[in-house]
């Protein structure tokens, strides 16, 4: 397990929370930021701060060298090149882009697309609303009933009509991580395009888009010690070549006449406007944080927080876990206890300084094809200790006492 | 804030009471009042007769505030005219909204006047309103 002490790079976990000290569990909504994120950002606005790629001055040349410098963290981070980096706003934007950029173009009637019921809607929607328009067909990847992905009828699925296929990597929801390399690898057999959605990834484990030969990666900065506001796409550059922007102006232009536009390459062509260069310092900056701690010391610690909560959680009456199989867990816990709705247990949580998180949390098709209610998450990170998890566990079996006066 | 301010007797007795957590075979008016983010999720089912709610109930799930909050608006709008029902939906409302705190005004809400401590919980304004806009949903062809 990490040292405790990296909790305190954190300021933040040193608040309180309606009078308790605050436990924070929502890591699978968004993290908490250390001060040399900070600190990162506030040095970009105190001694670099311009527009960048404007380049006639010293300033908007180090605010450049800022920004296109991010670029190349995140790219070695994931194992690509910065030329295939796009920055958007979120994982939610990145998804959007291909699937208008680029998939919107591809489909046409009877053709087939791909996604799962697992998916979170970030990942759902884009791909099904493209598909509405252009007449295909969406076939999902159902769940097991131990929630594992189910690839019993993977080859019907993706057959040889699929052309594009959107996977989320980890489920928001219970936390299975997918297996995205069979998948991948069907994909490969078919030559459809594949896309992935490593929101729930990125942040917890290596990543290396190479070498899982994916088409288009995305994810958010926020979920991973990064500020709000940033996120990014990886494409293979022969594919974001392709790929039409979505917003024109700014920035994203080579030459422009009277007649006609001329794009810059990617990724700047999808870059319009001034960008968020203290959002790109930042991310780089928990980059390099994470880095040094370690993505595998970070996916042991989660492992061994989580093994250590259910260790806890294992004589907690009414209490109802929807875990996936041993070796597809990741560090989020869908839980609900028995008689109360998750609303009411987040709540009651809340009131002691626990943040969990409650209901369909962006799947609702999962929730319907598992036949279960909503549920609260709670998802942990490297700063999460097993004092936290206490606190937590504790709490817990309190929360039927504090609703009907006895347990 | 303790928790007790919240889940107080009443609403723990109002959201365990299931006389009006039921289907209703011969219902006129059915509407799906739905929230998404946290997961409550109540149909409301009325009867109209003779110009008046004869019957009404809610299926679904939902937290203990949507639940109680359903049954004390049921309670409160069996034997009205539809349009009372929506002015009084429209009165529980403003009271979340904190637009009428007049607690004389208030009066005619009955026992839905004690929900009035969740309008300073912007996390539960929505579980306590979600049957009340469900109703004025369901009645709309009653509005004018």
């Amino acid at each position: 397990m990490l040292t405790p002490k990296i909790k305190e790079d954190f300021p933040i976990l040193k608040e309180e929370a309606n009078g308790h000290p605050l436990v924070y569990l929502d890591n699978g909504a968004t993290t908490q930021k250390p001060e040399v994120v900070l600190g990162a950002m506030t040095d970009y606005y105190l001694k670099a701060n311009a527009n960048p790629h404007r380049g006639s001055h010293y300033l908007s040349n180090l605010s450049t060298e800022h920004y296109e410098n991010a670029r190349q963290t995140v790219a070695d981070f994931i194992g690509s090149s910065s030329e295939e980096v796009v920055f958007t706003r979120n994982t939610s934007e990145s998804i959007n882009l291909v699937a208008h950029g680029l998939i919107k173009d591809l489909l046409s009637e009877g053709d087939e697309v791909v996604t799962s019921i697992a998916d979170h809607h970030s990942c759902m929607l884009p791909l099904r609303q493209v598909a509405q328009e252009k007449g295909a067909k969406l076939h999902y990847l159902a769940m097991t009933k131990d929630y594992d992905l189910d690839l019993s009828s993977l080859h019907e699925v993706i057959n040889a009509h699929t052309k594009v296929i959107f996977l989320g990597h980890v489920s928001n929801v219970v936390g299975t991580l997918h297996p995205i390399e069979k998948i991948i690898q069907r994909g490969r057999e078919v030559g459809a395009i594949i896309l992935i959605d490593g929101a729930q990834a990125v942040p917890h484990k290596k990543v290396d888009v190479r070498q899982l030969d994916v088409d288009f990666y995305c994810f958010s900065g926020h979920k991973m010690l990064g500020p709000l506001g940033i996120g990014v796409l990886y494409g293979k550059k022969e594919l974001l070549k392709k790929m039409k922007p979505l917003y024109y102006g700014g920035s994203m232009v080579e030459f422009v006449d009277a007649k006609e536009t001329y794009l810059k390459e990617s990724p700047h062509k999808f870059e319009a406007g001034t960008p968020p260069v203290a959002e790109a310092v930042g991310l780089a900056a928990a980059i390099n944080y994470l880095q040094e701690v370690g993505m595998d010391q970070i996916a042991l610690h989660e492992k061994e927080i989580l093994d250590y909560a259910l260790s806890k959680l294992k004589d907690v009456e009414d209490l109802t876990l929807y875990l996936p199989p041993e070796e597809s867990r990741t560090s989020i816990l869908a839980f609900s206890v028995k008689d109360v709705h998750p609303h009411d247990v987040a709540f009651i949580l809340d009131m002691k300084g626990i943040a969990v998180r409650s209901g369909f949390h962006c799947a609702q098709p999962l929730h319907q094809h598992l036949d279960i209610p909503p549920t609260c998450r709670a998802s942990f990170y490297l700063y999460n200790t097993k004092e936290d998890v206490d606190h937590f566990v504790q709490e817990l079996k309190e929360v039927r006492r504090s609703l009907y006066g006895h347990s | 804030m303790d928790i007790h301010d919240i889940y107080t007797a009443l609403i723990m007795e109002k959201s365990s009471d299931q006389t009006h957590h039921r289907e209703l075979d011969n219902a006129d008016h059915s509407h799906r009042a739905f929230n998404a983010s946290c997961g409550d999720d109540i149909t409301l089912h009325l009867k109209v007769d003779q110009g008046l709610i004869a019957d009404a109930s809610f299926t679904g799930i939902g937290c203990a505030i949507s639940q109680a909050s359903s049954t004390m608006m049921i309670e409160l709008i069996l034997g009205k005219t539809p349009k009372e029902a929506i002015a009084l939906a429209n009165k529980f409302m403003g009271m979340i909204k904190k637009e009428i705190q007049d607690e004389e005004e208030l009066a005619e809400l009955e026992d839905a006047i004690y929900l009035q401590n969740i309008s300073n919980m912007p996390a539960r304004v929505k579980c306590a309103v979600l049957s009340w806009h469900g109703l004025t949903q369901a009645l709309e062809d009653y509005a004018n």
